[in-house]
């Protein structure tokens, strides 16, 4: 159950009253993140910036009908997302999510190596457990999260799309279930193998 | 308590994410629970994976491409002045 938080409530006044200052405010907040939903559905950079710039004459145009019953960025991030799905089964670009649900069968979160074989007194557990992370000073922290979006980006596209909205968004479960049409199920294997590559990436590099 | 069937490693490490999105069976959460007690390992590597997404949450703090901001912009005010 979406509330309208007060910053967002705030924005769309400015909006509707023409506030230029509203505009900036909304480019800060989410505008990278229009972008980065429309990059999901269509393949390149500039089809998905004309995905953000058709997303926005929609936008105005909704605005002075929006009730505040989603939340601001579910709102916008939708119209983007059916805007660009439009556009790609235009071009015939897109696959549906729910076909691309068994990416990655079989993969396992971890290395097996690194596990006890099954001879052994405690088969399945850490060979080779994780080492601690030490604490890194700032510099280092972007370049972890250079490591994270790297990772991000390698992944396939369904699981990239899973862990964009949930963990990069901050979509909840049903909100990706319904945007990306995946059971309960699907939407949380993606996740699992998305997250288990992208601490395994964070992993190395801690090394 | 007493638990019938213990995991091993190989399995917490597969469902972690469902135990994250409070997805585990009553039974199965308490065995998982259990085994983070006794298991530096596992313990280990839950508080990375809840380091990940953190991190994770982090990396969209970016800005539109200036030349798309302009475009949207200048539509923003073509709207108003209609």
């Amino acid at each position: 159950m979406h509330v309208l938080s007060p910053e967002d409530a705030r924005l769309v006044d400015g909006l509707r009253a023409g506030d230029d200052a509203a505009f900036a405010a909304l480019m800060r907040m989410y505008g990278a993140g229009m972008l980065r939903v429309a990059q999901m559905f269509v393949s390149s950079r500039t089809d998905a910036e004309e995905v953000v710039s058709d997303a926005w004459v929609a936008v105005l145009r909704g605005i002075g009908r929006f009730e505040g019953r989603s939340s601001l960025k579910t709102w916008l991030y939708r119209i983007v997302a059916n805007t660009a799905k439009t556009r790609g089964v235009r071009e015939a670009r897109t696959v549906p999510f729910s076909a691309l649900a068994a990416e990655g069968e079989g993969e396992l979160a971890v290395d097996p190596d690194r596990f006890i074989g099954s001879g052994d007194r405690f088969p399945g557990h850490w060979g080779a457990p994780p080492q601690a992370w030490a604490p890194e000073p700032e510099l280092l922290e972007s370049e972890a999260l250079d490591v994270i979006e790297r990772a991000i980006q390698q992944l396939p596209p369904a699981q990239r799309a899973v862990i964009t909205m949930r963990d990069v968004q901050g979509f909840t479960a049903e909100e990706v279930r319904n945007a990306l049409d995946l059971s309960e199920t699907n939407q949380r294997v993606l996740l699992h193998r998305a997250r288990s590559k992208v601490r395994n990436a964070l992993e190395e590099y801690m090394r | 308590m007493r638990l019938d069937r213990e995991l091993a490693c190989n399995e917490m490490v597969e469902l972690v994410t469902a135990y994250l999105e409070d997805a585990l069976a009553p039974v199965d959460r308490e065995r998982f629970e259990e085994h983070l007690v006794f298991c530096d390992g596992c313990d280990r590597y839950l508080e990375q994976m809840r380091a990940t997404i953190v991190a994770t949450g982090r990396i969209d703090r970016g800005h539109l491409p200036a030349e798309l901001e302009e475009r949207l912009l200048e539509a923003f005010r073509g709207w108003r002045a209609s």
